[in-house]
């Protein structure tokens, strides 16, 4: 059992005077049974606003993802924006996207798992559960996209009558394997560490809730073999999940950078920077998320505190340097390059009658980011942080906008340049997003959204000693 | 950078001389004649989902009054190197052994449409719906081609049913296809005479014999995808004897 000093998000020298202890969630411990019922209740609370809201986006999702799907499969693609040159259009921009809100849970969770790093215990679910839906409407766009969805099974690999496997030299097979991979690799990742969780909330409910639980919990007792157990499996499904987060990105953008001949897609860097521009959105994501359930589910304020939006606030700063660093690079080697349809897309993009995307994506992705969070008072403001977060992702999605059917506008063959307009992208767009926050609603509910046992495992090992007169905090490893 | 006439897999080629070419879309016209090409309407057309597998590009060059005009007619390229066919996931942008052109297998497409972002060419044509045939214009579709419905990418296929046509009645009589046999529509409907079609593979066809023109050019040559389709560089800008 070895004992480290080691600081949680203050100063690196540990707790200065000024530092209250107590607003720290580890040094703050409060007693198993006391903590298992606040997770409990906030499970069961719903108040009439909750009820509302869901009804509101029931509604929402039902005219603007249902309905305007029906509408969009009998009509055809020519009901949607796309057209010559812009053959891909803003599903292919939300898709993206969510892939890159994707990217939040597993890079909170699995990344700062196995880097060990203490803030993430309270909120590895909400960001888990985030990947998981986010993973529904990545593939609900893609579908949406297809010009025969009712065929979509083609792009799968299987031993059919048509004698026909999917072209593995098309990075499109890829992208179908890689996604389907992420799903099943964070869905396993999310329900193993809820297994102790779902096994307390089993024992402390009845009903269809109980029998529900049960299920869940695959008859967890909390043995010693189990938790060993489960402790091996999380350990090899964080390993796993993290280079399938890193590869699903990467992926992503071979779709574009392997179009060889495009201006603004054949590009040998979009690999790290998908990466980094899809982690850049999804840790916005994250900040939003315990934003609202902070503000809206009760007791949440003892597990998510300031001291979360400090460190994230933090990680969104880094990732807005290093996103501005690849676009920077990203911009300034086709610019210096000079091939003439590159510059004429690069002209279209500043000057053009859309440049107030780019200069969107800007602000919103490096400006503001690096105007605000450098300041420690509006990193602890969580409203500063929510409405940062949301910013970032604004401007993440716009990022992707100018990479589709901006890029895609301008071509090799001047006679066909020609701007897209979405048309019932527009509701889809608002109906996928209607249906994350509803199914995260309703998730919220049903499954406890802070992982206790995580929480109780790191206030066990966290301690304050006294070295002199300064306090200081020390980790006990007690795997 | 191997040109068409010294490719030995090359087979069908055209040549398009754009010094006779006047932009008088008889070869449009054709082509949707003999394809079954549908009729998209003004509202689509006006906004870029016009379906031409072939068109007739037109470019201004100068300002007023100093204006002149410039036509390119624009179809697939039938690339030897498509970069079309690697991305498409489901087979449906192959390449075929027996002609050496590149074809779409309309029954296999689902519509990811990668191969028209591909295309550098931008000849690839999408049914973003089922458009309409009102009477009497649905008796006039060719059987020997399908009818494609909405979702599925469609091209230029240099009228393989009539390449298919010329080379059964060939083998029926024993011989070989003669050159200039096999006419594709647009060839045919030309007034001006301005495309030429046959075979690459025979260094004595007219066709081959036009594409080692010096006025000859490719489209985007540089990009590598070796284009069966030579163009024949057209105005007062060229001053040698074609």
């Amino acid at each position: 059992m070895a004992v480290t000093a080691k600081p949680l998000s203050g100063p690196a020298a540990g707790l200065s005077e000024r530092d209250d202890p107590g607003e720290h969630l580890m040094l703050d411990p409060r007693p198993r049974g006391e903590m298992n019922s606040l997770v409990m209740e906030s499970m069961h609370a719903t108040s009439w606003r909750f009820w509302a809201v869901t009804a509101l986006l029931v509604l929402v999702v039902a005219v603007c993802l249902v309905a305007a799907w029906g509408y969009l499969i009998a009509n055809g693609l020519g009901v949607s924006g796309a057209n010559r040159p812009s053959y891909w259009e803003m599903f292919l921009v939300n898709t993206v996207f969510w892939i890159g809100i994707a990217h939040a849970g597993t890079f909170v969770s699995a990344l700062l798992r196995v880097l060990k790093v203490e803030f993430r215990r309270p909120f590895t679910r909400a960001a888990e559960l985030m990947t998981a839906f986010a993973l529904i409407n990545v593939g609900l766009s893609v579908f949406m996209h297809l010009g025969r969805v009712w065929l979509f099974y083609w792009l799968i690999p299987y031993p059919n009558e048509r004698g026909l496997w999917p072209n593995f030299h098309s990075p499109l097979a890829w992208d179908f394997l890689a996604i389907s991979t992420y799903l099943v690799a964070s869905t396993m990742y999310l329900i193993l560490p809820l297994i102790p969780d779902v096994a307390m909330a089993r024992d402390r409910s009845t009903g269809w809730r109980k029998l529900l639980y049960r299920i869940l919990a695959v008859g967890f007792r909390g043995t010693e073999s189990e938790w060993v157990h489960l402790k091996t499996a999380m350990n090899i499904f964080a390993f796993t999940v993290l280079p399938i987060m890193f590869t699903v990105s990467t992926i992503v953008s071979w779709d574009f950078a392997m179009a060889s001949n495009r201006p603004g897609w054949s590009s040998s860097i979009f690999g790290p920077y998908f990466v980094v521009g899809a982690v850049h959105s999804g840790i916005g994501a994250v900040v939003m998320v315990l934003y609202v359930i902070r503000k809206t589910m009760k007791s949440m304020n003892y597990f998510i505190r300031i001291e979360h939006f400090d460190a994230l606030g933090k990680l969104m700063l880094v990732m807005s340097i290093l996103w501005a660093y690849f676009f920077f690079n990203d911009y300034m080697v086709p610019w210096y390059g000079g091939d003439a349809f590159a510059k004429a897309l690069q002209k279209f993009i500043e000057s053009g009658p859309l440049s107030w995307i780019l200069f969107t994506v800007v602000l919103c992705n490096a400006v503001i980011p690096w105007l605000t969070l450098w300041n420690k008072k509006i990193r602890r403001f969580p409203g500063a942080l929510f409405v940062i977060g949301l910013l970032i992702n604004v401007g993440m999605w716009f990022e992707r906008y100018m990479i589709i059917p901006l890029s895609l506008t301008i071509n090799r063959m001047p006679f066909t340049w020609r701007i897209y307009v979405p048309k019932v992208e527009i509701p889809l767009t608002v109906g996928t997003i209607a249906l994350f926050i509803l199914l995260y609603m309703v998730a919220s509910r049903l499954i406890p959204l802070v992982p206790v046992w995580e929480v109780q495992e790191g206030q066990m090992m966290h301690s304050l000693r006294k070295v002199g007169k300064a306090m200081a905090t020390s980790t006990t490893e007690i795997e | 950078m191997p040109t068409n006439s010294e490719q030995p897999q090359a087979k069908w080629g055209m040549v398009i001389d754009q010094d006779l070419c006047t932009g008088c879309q008889a070869c449009v016209t054709a082509c949707a004649m003999e394809n079954n090409i549908s009729f998209v309407g003004e509202e689509d057309a006006g906004y870029g989902r016009s379906m031409q597998w072939m068109r007739i590009e037109r470019f201004w060059t100068g300002s007023y009054p100093e204006v002149t005009t410039g036509f390119q007619p624009m179809l697939c390229q039938q690339c030897g190197e498509a970069p079309c066919e690697p991305v498409c996931p489901v087979y449906a942008s192959v390449h075929s052994e027996s002609e050496q052109i590149n074809v779409q297998v309309y029954n296999r497409c689902v519509g990811t449409r990668y191969c028209a972002n591909n295309c550098p060419y931008q000849v690839r044509e999408f049914n973003w719906r089922d458009y309409p045939r009102p009477e009497p214009l649905n008796n006039q579709l060719n059987p020997d081609v399908t009818v494609r419905r909405r979702g599925v990418m469609e091209k230029c296929t240099f009228c393989v049913q009539r390449i298919r046509r010329g080379e059964d009645q060939a083998a029926a009589e024993g011989r070989e296809v003669l050159d200039g046999e096999v006419l594709p529509a647009c060839a045919q409907a030309c007034p001006a005479n301005a495309i030429t079609f046959g075979q690459l593979d025979d260094p004595q066809s007219r066709v081959s014999q036009m594409a080692r023109s010096e006025r000859g050019y490719k489209q985007l040559e540089d990009l590598g995808t070796l284009p069966r389709v030579t163009y024949l560089k057209g105005g007062s800008s060229h001053g040698g004897n074609g």
